[in-house]
């Protein structure tokens, strides 16, 4: 079969540029020839393998000595624990290593041998037979004679893939409208995202941001239970965490329609990026840009949420703002587009 | 010298020796499970030596390493949402609502002894998983290990390398701190922005709006269990074919392409191995017990209204990053609907497209070069000029998005305007990798013409010689004979050309057009290469030198001028030449 398979070679020996000198001589190590090498070279080895032992001696001591927990044993200003398990385990296992290999490397038979490599492939009488069983096969099982059959099992099959395809629907409700909205509505107040303080803006200074949230994050219901907690706080928090920003009424280009979105220099915006939906944070409190940390999309609160850097297409969303009659910071009503990263129905 | 070789080379099949202990239990085993014809087939196995073919054993034990590290995790890890008030050791947290997953994490840090430990060397190990897998695949690349018959490895590789990145995603994503969550909340955005079924695979995907309460128990299913199985059975078939396929070896003397020289399996190999599984374990762990990694307790629990400024995935995950930080902010809006380039592109389009590429490379090249012959000695680098350029300007691309997609760190650190370095970079994705193709192979070309240098002069002895004019030169002495025949024992590349366009009778060949583009390939493959030099060419270099060498011993004393050095009697001398 040798001949049929086609194998690279380097040029036959005759003309080959130069000839193949063949194997070399098995040069002696030291160990090999050497009593005194050798004996010392099994001793190296037998002492690698009774530091590891002695170094699973000292993990098993420091795992019991070094104390986590509330009251961890501390020195030098970092825990011992880790770093004592750590190099013990460590130590241990890479001695039986360094010994094994060692151990390869100077005492086991360092003969070089040599194997002759054999076609991968079949030979082509056990082709032939294999293709002959094949088509006796489907001669015997009459796939090919019986189409209604074959083409009824494949369709049922196809069909059947259905199954689990509907059967992994309850992974998720269908996204309805909840993209579309958020929790803002009219006269909810914005409040800071720490405590649920409402924010009065004759309070802010001019360049100062506020973390923002509505108030019903903080609200509570008659029997002293949140009015909103847990994964729904989570998903609600996720579309609706704003920015307040106050800057010099006179910077502010705001657009057709938005000219009374802001009090008294005071704007909000959502802290979602348009990108992929990190929350933006970093205020340029000088040029009015807010940058995202995560891909550096950059955004012009002076000018409607504008892009002016980076991979975000569209113009952070901003919220329509007004007074109550305390004097808080209110919104006027939801986002009036859906907050967040780009899908495909958004329009 | 054959002889010795023939002797240990399994010659002499193990025989039935006296009843021991270790036969009868042998006998027991075989009489059940016939193993006997397959271990004396295989346990004399021989694998050839190199440092680079180590580089995949790292990636195979660092994944030995990570199952058991996980299976650790496991017996303390909670993959659940469920909010609860974190009332362990760590003084900073006390007191916090947060996920049952975070908190599980937090007390595998805090209260579980060498519960950290694990942690560091689990995550230490999947770096080195992903890295060492990546350094594997370059040097199965670049030393042509990847030709036929291993084609199909090289698949296999690469979707392990797919595998172990997903492995890695889900992996860091589990313990639902600020910096993962962020991950997960740009995952999601991704998943947006598909075509048509965007919004719908996030819904059900993380079972509801995000960040909802399924999505960390069902990426813990994918991570203990979808993902470590496939790896697995990958990772078993991939051995199998380097078992079936026997290793790859560099050429030299007695090595060639009917025959692999090395070691046996048992017991040299499987000690070398076996050691080296020991050393692997040993580094990580003492990586994860000096070098901190990932402290998820300095991030804090997840909240989708906050983000750390220099928020990075871990590094194999940097480079798609990297592209969708500086592509351009397109968007189409139309009837209705938007489509998000600036999403897509980098991160829908980009990855698969590379991870392509990948798998096709040595289909291409066998295509294009039209060689059908199975190789089984392994390629210098610089002796596929085109090859080695080709994956020098992928690593080129690769390395400015990796790059890119630290350039906030870069902006910072090096006190550079991030916009800047954003539009140099969108440039020099583009330019650099063309750059770095063009230099890599006339480099590997002229490293050939060195070569061929070196066999046909010899090499650099060292040896000043100062010959009758007052020049300088070097003297060049003869390579030894083994390893002027390491550096010919490679082919000649035989540029495809196509049969002539029509047959005999007229009719044109169906595959005329191909053919020709596949020519023209051919030609830039291949055809600035040089080729080793013929023995004729060796022979009449050889010669040359010889007389050269006579020629100048015959000058050797005769230097004009050298009689007049002090220490010769110069009545009647004169110069031969007046000057």
């Amino acid at each position: 079969m040798i001949e049929k398979h086609e194998l690279s070679t380097v040029e036959t020996a005759e003309t080959e540029p130069v000839a193949d000198p063949g194997l070399p001589e098995h040069e002696p190590r030291p160990t090999d020839v050497d009593e005194a090498a050798e004996r010392r070279a099994e001793r190296q080895v037998a002492t690698f393998f009774g530091l590891s032992a002695l170094c699973t001696l000292l993990f098993i001591v420091s795992y019991l000595v070094f104390k986590v927990g509330d009251e961890p044993t501390v020195k030098l200003g970092f825990g011992l624990s880790t770093p004592a398990l750590g190099a013990t385990l460590g130590l241990a296992l890479l001695l039986i290593g360094v010994g094994t290999i060692q151990w390869a490397r100077k005492l086991m038979g360092d003969h070089e041998i040599m194997e002759f490599r054999h076609p991968g492939a079949s030979s082509q009488e056990d082709r032939d037979d294999t293709v002959a069983i094949l088509a006796l096969g489907a001669e015997e099982s009459g796939i090919a004679r019986r189409p209604l059959i074959r083409n009824s099992l494949l369709g049922a099959v196809g069909v059947l893939l259905l199954a689990p395809v509907m059967a992994l629907r309850d992974l998720g409700p269908l996204p309805g409208d909840k993209l579309f909205h958020t929790i803002w509505k009219k006269g909810m107040r914005v409040v800071q995202d720490v405590d649920g303080t409402p924010i009065k803006p004759a309070d802010m200074e001019v360049g100062q941001l506020i973390n923002g949230e509505p108030a019903i994050f903080f609200e509570h219901d008659a029997d002293g239970e949140p009015k909103i907690e847990g994964v729904e706080l989570n998903q609600e928090k996720a579309k609706a965490a704003v920015i307040i920003v106050k800057m010099q009424p006179g910077d502010i280009k705001a657009a057709k329609g938005r000219e009374n979105w802001g009090v008294n220099g005071v704007l909000c915006y959502s802290k979602i990026c348009t990108h992929v939906g990190c929350p933006i944070s970093l205020w340029e409190q000088q040029t009015h840009h807010l940058l995202c940390p995560c891909h550096q999309s950059t955004f012009d609160l002076a000018d409607n949420g504008r892009v002016v850097f980076g991979p975000a297409a569209r113009p952070v969303p901003q919220l329509p703002l007004a007074v109550d009659d305390e004097g808080y910071l209110i919104a006027t009503s939801d986002f009036t587009e859906p907050v967040g990263p780009s899908f495909w129905e958004r329009g | 010298m054959t002889d010795t070789i023939a002797k240990s080379n399994g010659k002499q099949p193990a025989k039935a020796g006296k009843p021991s202990k270790a036969g009868a239990a042998a006998t027991w085993a075989d009489d059940r499970l016939g193993m006997a014809g397959m271990a004396k087939k295989n346990l004399r196995k021989v694998f050839p030596d190199h440092w680079s073919f180590m580089l995949g054993e790292i990636a195979l034990w660092s994944f030995v390493v990570l199952l058991l590290t996980g299976v650790f995790l496991t017996l303390w890890f909670r993959p659940s949402m469920v909010e609860v008030v974190y009332d362990g050791s760590y003084d900073q947290l006390r007191g916090i609502p947060m996920s049952e997953a975070y908190k599980s994490s937090l007390d595998i840090s805090f209260d579980v002894r060498a519960g950290l430990l694990m942690r560091q060397i689990h995550h230490w190990a999947a770096m080195v998983f992903v890295g060492s897998m990546m350094i594997h695949l370059l040097r199965v690349y670049f030393t042509g290990a990847f030709r036929k018959p291993r084609e199909l490895n090289w698949v296999i590789g690469c979707v392990l390398l797919l595998l172990g990145t997903l492995e890695g995603f889900t992996g860091y994503s589990l313990p639902d701190d600020l910096l993962s969550g962020t991950g997960l909340r740009a995952a999601d955005g991704f998943m947006k922005a598909s075509p048509v079924v965007g919004s719908y695979m996030s819904f059900f995907l993380f079972g509801g709006e995000f960040p909802g309460s399924s999505i960390i128990p069902r990426l813990y299913t994918a991570h203990v269990l979808l993902i470590p199985g496939l790896l697995l059975a990958l990772i078993a078939a991939h051995m199998l074919l380097l078992v079936y396929h026997k290793h790859t070896q560099w050429p030299g003397p007695g090595r060639t392409e009917h025959n692999v020289v090395g070691f046996p399996m048992l017991p040299v190999y499987m000690a070398k191995a076996g050691g080296f599984f020991f050393v692997v374990f040993g580094v990580l762990t003492l990586m994860g017990g000096f070098l901190s990694i990932n402290p998820v307790w300095r991030f804090g629990p997840y909240n989708p209204a906050e983000v750390t400024a220099g928020s990075q995935p871990d590094w194999y995950m940097g480079w798609p990053d990297g592209a969708l930080r500086i592509m351009p902010n397109w968007e189409t809006h139309l009837w209705g609907i938007t489509v998000s380039w600036n999403v897509m592109v980098p991160i829908l389009i980009l990855p698969p497209l590379m991870l392509m590429i990948l798998i096709s490379l040595p289909f291409v090249e066998a295509w294009i070069t039209g060689d059908k012959r199975e190789h089984h000695l392994l390629e210098r680098p610089r002796n596929a000029p085109t090859r080695t350029a080709v994956m020098v300007a992928l690593m080129t691309f690769y390395g400015l998005l990796w790059a890119a997609g630290g350039n906030d760190i870069i902006a910072t650190h090096l006190r550079l305007s991030i916009n800047q370095i954003t539009y140099f970079m969108r440039g020099a994705v583009f330019i650099g990798p063309v750059i770095a193709f063009l230099i890599t192979r006339r480099w590997c070309i002229s490293l050939q013409r060195h070569d061929n240098e070196t066999l046909l002069h010899g090499y650099e002895s060292g040896v000043i010689m100062r010959d009758a004019q007052g020049g300088y030169s070097e003297r060049h002495l003869p390579l030894p004979v083994a390893r002027a025949y390491t550096l010919t024992a490679r082919d000649r590349d035989q540029i495809f050309v196509p049969e002539s366009e029509a047959d005999a009778n007229g009719v044109a060949s169906p595959t005329a057009r191909k053919d020709k583009v596949r020519a023209a390939l051919a030609k830039y493959w291949y055809g600035s290469n040089i080729q080793k030099p013929t023995r004729a060419q060796l022979e009449a270099a050889h010669h040359h030198a010889e007389i050269e060498h006579d020629h100048e011993r015959a000058l050797e004393n005769s230097a004009d001028g050298h009689q007049f050095d002090g220490r010769h009697d110069v009545s009647g001398e004169e110069l031969t030449t007046k000057h």
